[in-house]
């Protein structure tokens, strides 16, 4: 699977807010979409699936627009985890991840045994089979993230859409959900964008970043290469400093923000 | 907690709920100023397959004015109840009804409109059908911006719209002949069934039914409904259409039991929210359940409603001096447990 955006425009009525975005993920690897608050990544999620039509430009799934794609065979290729947020009415997490099966099935049907089994198989390959019968009402954030996540794994997508997964967590559950995006690409060779607000986050999982700032300067490459103190002040308009250092015998980098510019 | 046993429970409450609204039935056929026991309507019900001479009055009191109007009830208590469980899954909201489209009030103006103009039952139905689609109709289009609808739109310019169809009927009980048009629409409007008979049962009852089915068939794709849009539309559906079609099923339901019987209030809210206390959120449950315990609470409500006293009281009235109370104390015990 490739997966590309080509000159991606989109704003409303008269401000610009996606700017001549260009990016390309093949399978497999993960892309960060770094940027500050009110830069527009939510939003470049969602145009770049479709959810938001570009005003101009091209999203291209395996080279074909993905305008052209009929609905239900884009989504059993692409999945979307959204901001973990409660809904009205509480469902318990295996009735919620057995929702992702919906563009498996038709319209009529009803989710089948095998459909179970596959919500289970997700559950059980997220370590959350324990939270079957709780609802998402009465979860913590992170729980119902992997809910999430492991909804979109019944797809069994090519590629994960997630929109800032890490956020509102804490340590422990924030590095859970960055090695399951990381474990997700390497072993499954499913692909990811994630929106992230921690370049530290981007750094350690991705492959790729695409950085965007307010002036409408979007940068993409290697995330280890663009992931500067240069860039970074640019976007965030902070200066940081980025650490590299190794610890039993594996690197790791810290971006430490250190003052306002 | 095992699954086995879970299966079985399951198992039980589906049959306890098939069994529920026909005992129900045939218990209440035989209550009323002329009462029988459960097995006499048993035997004047199969009567006509068994060939077996019963009392004509039986006959007639049993086929003529007690099981057309159960039949009714049971119909509209599912209808009404199925209806507002599309519309809270729909709005994402536990607290919408069928009113919140403005359908109810718009049927109630159609069927107010025919009968000031002197027009018959039939035409009254038709009436009732037309102006509740179209409030929903013009609702949906209010609603609707850059090609995209929010619920709250919806709630709103449904508020907006029963708001104006309100004004409407009071402005015609306004100029109603207080005599003789007056006394029929307010009884009429605090709903009734006592005008159930077959020939209107055969024009209303196929809409409610067909809603009802509709509702059902598609009750777990209500579950996806109620996330937000685009959570929705990344599971691969067509949202549009598909609450296109549960507000023109709900919508049908509530037009045609407004049309047939008047305004009848709660259920809508009422007995969803007790199907999601027994069997939880997904409506894979409680459309199902909704639909036996509407049908049961319905045709109990008219049971009291036409035998308590000597003269009828109004349904309406009976479904809030007894919803209200048992929906609280439900709310109190569970704090609201289902959400």
């Amino acid at each position: 699977m490739i997966f590309e955006v080509q000159g991606g425009t989109f704003g409303y009525k008269d401000t610009l807010i996606l700017n001549d975005i260009n990016f390309t993920v093949h399978e497999g690897e993960v892309m960060s979409i770094l940027g500050p608050n009110g830069v527009g990544k939510t939003t470049l999620l969602k145009c770049m699936m479709g959810l938001l039509k570009w005003h101009s430009g091209v999203s291209l799934l395996d080279g074909k627009n993905i305008k052209t794609i009929k609905p239900k065979e884009f989504w059993q290729k692409i999945a979307y985890v959204p901001q973990a947020k409660g809904s009205a009415f509480g469902f318990s997490a295996i009735d919620m991840v057995t929702l992702g099966r919906s563009a498996h099935l038709g319209t009529f049907s009803q989710p089948k045994e095998e459909d179970r089994v596959a919500a289970i198989r997700a559950m059980e390959d997220m370590g959350i089979l324990h939270l079957k019968d709780k609802l998402c009402t009465e979860m913590s954030g992170g729980e119902l993230q992997m809910v999430l996540i492991a909804r979109a794994l019944t797809i069994d997508p090519s590629m994960l859409v997630l929109d800032e997964p890490e956020s509102n967590l804490d340590f422990r559950n924030q590095l859970i959900i960055l090695e399951t995006i990381k474990n997700l690409s390497k072993k499954r060779g499913i692909s990811a964008v994630v929106n992230t607000h921690y370049p530290e986050h981007a750094l350690k999982i991705s492959d790729n970043a695409l950085i965007l700032n307010r002036e409408g300067r979007n940068i993409f490459g290697k995330a280890d290469e663009i992931i500067n103190e240069e860039n970074m002040r640019n976007a965030f308009h902070v200066q940081v400093h980025i650490n590299q250092f190794e610890f039993e015998e594996k690197d790791y980098k810290s971006v430490v923000p250190l003052y306002l510019v | 907690m095992g699954t086995g046993k879970k299966k079985l429970s399951a198992g039980a409450l589906g049959l306890f709920l098939t069994i529920l609204p026909i005992a129900s039935a045939l218990i209440c056929l035989g209550i009323g100023r002329y009462s029988l026991t459960i097995s006499e309507s048993i035997e004047v019900l199969l009567s006509p397959l068994t060939g077996k001479e019963v009392e004509p009055f039986a006959y007639s009191t049993i086929y003529m004015i007690r099981l057309p109007r159960i039949i009714l009830a049971a119909a509209v208590g599912s209808g009404l109840s199925c209806a507002g469980t599309a519309f809270q899954g729909l709005f994402s909201n536990p607290l919408a009804t069928p009113d919140t489209l403005g359908v109810g009030s718009g049927a109630a103006f159609g069927a107010v409109l025919a009968m000031l103009l002197g027009l018959n039952l039939i035409s009254i139905q038709l009436f009732a059908l037309v102006f509740g689609l179209l409030a929903c109709f013009i609702t949906y289009n209010i609603s609707r911006k850059n090609g995209k609808s929010s619920i709250i739109m919806i709630v709103l310019s449904g508020m907006v719209i029963s708001a104006v169809f309100e004004a409407a009927v009071s402005l015609m009980k306004y100029i109603a002949d207080p005599e003789e048009e007056l006394p029929v629409i307010t009884y009429w409007l605090m709903g009734s069934m006592s005008r159930a008979n077959y020939d209107n049962l055969k024009l209303g009852l196929p809409f409610i039914l067909a809603g009802i089915l509709l509702i059902f068939v598609l009750r777990w794709r209500l579950n996806i409904l109620s996330l937000n849009e685009d959570e929705a539309s990344s599971l691969g559906m067509n949202i549009k259409i598909m609450r296109l079609v549960f507000i023109i099923a709900s919508s049908m339901i509530t037009a045609s039991s407004v049309s047939m019987c008047g305004s009848v209030g709660w259920v809508g809210l009422l007995i969803p929210h007790i199907a999601r206390m027994i069997g939880g959120n997904n409506n894979n449950k409680v459309v199902p359940i909704s639909i036996a315990l509407g049908a049961f609470f319905m045709i109990v409500m008219d049971t009291f409603a036409r035998s308590a006293t000597a003269a009828e009281i109004p349904i309406s009235i009976l479904t809030a001096l007894i919803g209200a109370p048992v929906f609280v104390t439900l709310l109190r015990k569970t704090g609201g447990a289902w959400s």
